[in-house]
């Protein structure tokens, strides 16, 4: 059972619509318990992040987060409140992966939206996948490149494409609107 | 790098697509699903579902059509026609649709286009804009054509974006329906002035439309129907013909 995290962010219906056409089973709660046992966490979101990580400290589940042990998917705004602080709203984050989340520069259209690649893959969610696919995106704040760094994007400069560090996986495009490449990903996270 | 969107628009009428639709390896051409299913096949970037009818008493038909799209497609589509209130917007997108288009309803009451930015974000809002050239200006129409606004597009569309727009997604009526081409000067005018994409509507007839729309403005997405839905362009021909322009494409 996988448990998709229930906040104050939409976006939670597209990402079990994905999992069920993949033959996950999966619940969205915000239940500590059923998350703390569920057998993998994904934790999406389309948002604001200073609203957001108010909504999820008043619920302890900030704590919770960091505490889980099984495999976790942050998307999205997941990915961005995982990291350690957000320019949107000078907001303090989970600090999962210390690096920070900027706004891009308005050098070009803001946000960022639609199919861009992906390259310098690592990590076991994207073993079935080569570099150089398109996925899609649709964000205006992006994590800078750094350790954790397991996937790049270039978009007015290079920033994470997605995160890893240990059991927490997380990705800035959205996997369950990527057509077959996004699939491959999900479901290499669900067989981990 | 930032791909190029083609973008299939489906006109649904009581849950079925209507206009003709000519695929062959479709056992029911009329069944949106199936439609989008095929798009998706082909690589179509995103999808625009327009429900034409738009009548309260096909709202939950339409509810139920956008629960089975977004049980069955796995990139991003957009719901537009009729949506008048946070509720709809509410609706649609509990039901799975990604983005709303809106159109005569943010030209009466601009302050909806705000109120759904703010309640479930600006990418969550595509602004259509129907617009036609009056002597030597364009102008504004609403309710899918039919009434003429005062209102200059250039205008309207800044507005729209201030108020918090995700998207213009910008026909040109003059060229609608003609297979004469996009419309380069409003469409260049409209994509040079903002700050967020442009989505290029109304007049694809061959693969050098699409070409012209992208190599002479910055549009980021070209939407068109009946090309596509004829299989007139199929789209992996259109995207190899575009790569060939150097213009980036999924």
């Amino acid at each position: 059972m996988i448990a998709i995290i229930k906040y104050n962010a939409g976006n939670i219906k597209s990402v079990q619509n994905a999992l069920s056409r993949l033959g996950a089973e999966s619940v969205v709660t915000d239940d500590h318990n059923t998350i703390l046992n569920a057998d993998k966490v994904i934790f999406p979101g389309v948002g604001e992040a200073g609203s957001a990580m108010v909504y999820l400290q008043e619920r302890g589940m900030d704590i919770l987060i960091k505490s889980i042990t099984r495999p976790f998917l942050g998307i999205c705004l997941g990915q961005q409140l995982m990291c350690s602080h957000s320019e949107e709203g000078n907001t303090n984050c989970l600090n999962i992966f210390d690096v920070k989340v900027r706004k891009f520069p308005p050098t070009d259209i803001v946000p960022h939206m639609g199919w861009n690649t992906i390259y310098d893959l690592k990590g076991e969610i994207f073993k079935n996948c080569v570099d150089h696919e398109d996925v899609y995106f649709l964000h205006s704040y992006y994590a800078d490149l750094c350790m954790n760094t397991s996937a790049t994007c270039t978009y007015i400069l290079p920033f994470s494409a997605a995160l890893q560090k240990d059991n927490f996986f997380a990705t800035q495009f959205h996997p369950e609107k990527s057509a077959d490449i996004g699939d491959q990903i999900l479901k290499s996270f669900i067989e981990l | 790098m930032l791909k190029k969107r083609i973008i299939p628009c489906l006109d649904i009428k009581n849950g079925r697509t209507v206009k003709g639709v000519n695929f062959v390896s479709l056992t029911d051409a009329g069944d949106p699903v199936e439609l989008a299913k095929a798009y998706v096949q082909q690589g179509a970037d995103e999808l625009v579902f327009l429900d034409i009818t738009a009548t309260i008493e096909n709202r939950s038909t339409l509810i139920h059509l956008v629960e089975k799209i977004a049980n069955e497609i796995n990139i991003p589509f957009t719901v537009g026609g009729g949506i008048n209130s946070v509720e709809d917007v509410f609706s649609l997108t509990q039901a799975g649709a990604d983005k709303v288009s809106i159109n005569s309803s943010a030209i009466k009451r601009p302050e909806l286009i705000s109120d759904i930015a703010s309640r479930f974000g600006s990418q969550c809002v595509v602004v259509a804009v129907d617009t036609k050239k009056e002597n030597t200006d364009w102008k504004v129409y609403t309710h899918g054509g039919r009434t003429p606004t005062k209102i200059s597009t250039l205008d309207w569309v800044k507005k729209a974006e201030q108020l918090g727009a995700g998207e213009i997604l910008l026909t040109s009526m003059n060229h609608d329906g003609t297979k004469s081409g996009f419309s380069l000067d409003i469409t260049y005018e409209v994509a040079k002035t903002m700050n967020i994409p442009v989505i290029a509507s109304g007049g694809a007839g061959t693969k050098e439309h699409f070409s012209d729309v992208f190599l002479t403005t910055k549009a980021s997405a070209a939407l068109a129907a009946s090309v596509f839905h004829f299989n007139e362009i199929p789209i992996p021909e259109l995207k190899r013909f575009l790569k060939t322009k150097n213009i980036p494409i999924r």
